[in-house]
């Protein structure tokens, strides 16, 4: 248990055009711990995401990686730091299977012929490590998978490539009530394994399953950061709708520093 | 724990055998009865639809099981079979190529032009194919260059070639009408024949390429999905192709124009090398998964770091170079480039040889193996028709309904696909 977080955002600003996105946001994530960003929309929660992800620059502020100072240009230098980001549109190419998705653009390959041997043993090794036993075989193509199913190999893909960070973006927006227990399952194991894991989700109800602490995003701003084990859903809901960014009962004193 | 101890732990006892289905005969069932059930059709409708044809035509016409005809079908397939090599990795892509055609025109022009005997640049006629293919290579990677890096759709940038290389053409033989080829090394890519022994070789060699590929894999990738094979399936398969290939060469080497004995085509040997790279080439190559994910899902590719324009300008010049080996085999057979070239609904019998081979428009979905069966299905059919008699307006609307019907399958194929994945 380290008290660096792992990732850590100071005063990050962002906008576009006259509209100002981010205004002064701060964020942390520890290793080990699923970080649940709640917001309503335009809270700024994606804007947020994009500018870990790289997909966005933001104007200004601080970003610590292991309490070290980075800068993220790019897609690139967040893959470089382990960061990875499974979208809400997953980016699965439904034509191939598992295994090829799971090596989707980092193909195992030797004078550029694939090694398809090594990438289904890998495949089917991580897909065990995380307990995904829904998916029959490895070399069915996606399209044949359900939406939890998916949403796990998306899950999966993230996490083979030796991730520090894994941010999930409205993991079960699209999923039936069995399936969404499935993949919460898959978000805390990824916690349990000692990833950072930070979840946007709109849905309370997964967040207080699954998150260890809350952060809430309103208009742009941090409102606070809440323990899940020391808050109540009416609370969140409370500083999602109407927080202002000042003390919030229930605040971790280590979390807020300004 | 990182994920790299994910991956490390655990291999070895990685093939749950609970996930296999049954061996034998009650395996292979389940397995067509699963593809039928998802939309994995594969080539089985398009072999049906030849085995009918060939049925057809066998009672019907009068000159079509000729042993003559044979090795003519495969002299006039080839070529076709070559420009919907091409057309397979475009479809894949799900995009278009509409100049093949007359691509196929200028590398017929450029092999002609080259060996032109008597003129100051006269080459050795291999020189010239080769560069008759790079120069078509390039002018696909250019009309692929406009599609990726400028963002024009395909089917405009292929139909301005479409335009563009016929004008081309049009210039170059308006005067002089035909370029007689009097190279031998381009008129052997049609019109030689290999000896009756060395065809039972090739037959030997090709028959023994797919046990030895099934081995290799077995030891390499053992324990692995990619390495199990059903024993009934491969023993059909393996059985069918030696029938296939024996009986190609055994038709063909009874094959005679007047005194003159044939043999196995060369062509038909250049197509079914063609057929082995090039599926290599989708099927094992980090450029072949690429091409099928760009198909599949161009975001997400894009995402997963694949470089996608690079992949279409590759694609685009895989599709010009094949068209121009296509269309130096169509000189070849004639001996001679002329205005008329190239020959019949060339473009639109390869589209349809890719299509009806499986090939999926709106990419991603299909197998190089699937433009020679389509195109022996048509060049079947329009052989077939032609010993007949029958015209040509009806030729054309047979290959239509032909077309409509494979096309049709697809979608159907496309929807079952789709809704067994809820």
């Amino acid at each position: 248990m380290t008290d660096t977080p792992l990732l850590e955002l100071r005063n990050i600003t962002k906008s576009f055009g006259s509209v100002q996105a981010l205004d002064g946001v701060d964020f942390e994530v520890r290793r080990g711990e699923v970080m649940a960003l709640v917001g309503d929309n335009g809270a700024g929660k994606s804007t947020l995401i994009k500018c870990v992800a790289g997909t966005h620059a933001a104007d200004s502020g601080q970003i610590f990686f292991e309490g070290q100072e980075v800068h993220i240009h790019g897609p690139k230098d967040a893959g470089k730091l382990g960061i990875e980001v499974v979208y809400q549109d997953l980016a699965l190419a439904d034509n191939l299977d598992v295994v090829q998705n799971m090596y989707l653009g980092r193909e195992l390959n030797r004078f550029q012929i694939l090694n398809e041997a090594a990438m289904e043993q890998n495949t089917t090794a991580t897909l065990k490590s995380l307990a995904v036993t829904t998916i029959k075989s490895v070399r069915q193509p996606v399209a044949t998978l359900s939406g939890g199913q998916r949403q796990s190999v998306a899950v999966a893909k993230a996490v083979q490539w030796n991730s520090n960070l894994v941010i999930l973006d409205e993991p079960t927006a699209a999923l039936g009530v069995a399936q969404t227990e499935q993949v919460l399952a898959l978000v805390r194991r990824l916690g349990e394994q000692g990833l950072a894991v930070v979840l946007i989700s709109h849905n309370l109800h997964d967040v207080f399953e699954t998150a260890d602490r809350i952060t809430v995003l309103r208009l742009g701003r941090s409102i606070g950061v809440f323990e899940r084990s020391q808050t109540t859903q009416q609370q969140v809901v409370e500083a999602i709708t109407a927080g202002m960014p000042t003390k919030v009962a229930g605040i971790p004193p280590t979390a807020v520093e300004e | 724990m990182t994920s790299a101890d994910v991956v490390g732990q655990d291999r070895g006892k990685i093939v749950d055998p609970e996930d296999e289905l049954p061996g034998g005969f009650a395996g292979l069932w389940a397995r067509a009865w699963l593809n039928l059930r998802t939309g994995n059709l594969g080539p089985a409708p398009i072999i049906v639809g030849l085995a009918v044809t060939v049925a057809i035509f066998g009672f019907t016409a009068t000159n079509f099981f000729t042993a003559t005809n044979f090795a003519n079908l495969i002299t006039e397939s080839a070529g076709t079979a070559m420009l919907a090599y091409g057309v397979v990795f475009v479809l894949l892509l799900g995009e278009i190529d509409l100049s093949i055609g007359y691509l196929a025109g200028i590398g017929a022009l450029i092999v002609a032009e080259l060996t032109l005997p008597g003129s100051s640049w006269q080459m050795n006629g291999i020189f010239a194919m080769i560069i008759a293919v790079i120069v078509c290579a390039l002018i696909g990677g250019v009309q692929g260059s406009i599609v990726a890096f400028v963002g024009v759709p395909s089917f405009v940038v292929t139909l301005a070639g479409f335009l563009i290389w016929q004008g081309v053409i049009l210039n170059k033989l308006e005067q002089r009408g035909t370029i007689i080829i009097q190279d031998r090394w381009i008129n052997y890519t049609d019109s030689y024949f290999f000896s009756h022994f060395a065809g039972w070789v090739i037959a030997a060699i090709i028959t023994a390429l797919y046990p030895l590929s099934v081995l290799y894999k077995r030891i390499t990738a053992r324990g692995t999905h990619i390495a199990q094979v059903n024993p009934v399936i491969f023993g059909i398969r393996a059985v069918g192709l030696a029938i296939v290939a024996f009986g190609i060469v055994g038709i063909s080497n009874h094959a005679q124009v007047i005194t003159t004995k044939l043999g196995l085509p060369l062509a038909g040997v250049i197509v079914v090398v063609f057929l082995i790279l090039l599926t290599f080439l989708a099927r094992w190559t980090t450029f072949g998964r690429h091409v099928y994910a760009v198909g599949g899902n161009a975001e997400a590719a894009r995402r997963a770091g694949i470089n996608v324009p690079r992949i279409r300008v590759l694609v685009f010049m895989l599709s010009g170079a094949t068209a121009g080996v296509g269309g130096i085999i169509f000189a070849s057979q004639v001996n001679s480039v002329a205005l008329t070239f190239p020959p019949g609904n060339l473009l639109l019998n390869a589209i349809a040889s890719a299509v009806i081979g499986g090939v999926s428009l709106f990419g991603g979905r299909g197998e190089v193996r699937g433009a020679l069966l389509g195109a022996v299905l048509i060049g079947t059919l329009q052989n077939g028709l032609n010993t007949l008699n029958v015209s040509n307006g009806w030729i054309y609307m047979i290959t239509g309904f032909v077309l409509l019907g494979a096309v049709t399958l697809d979608t159907f194929a496309v929807r079952l696909q789709a809704r067994s994945g809820r």
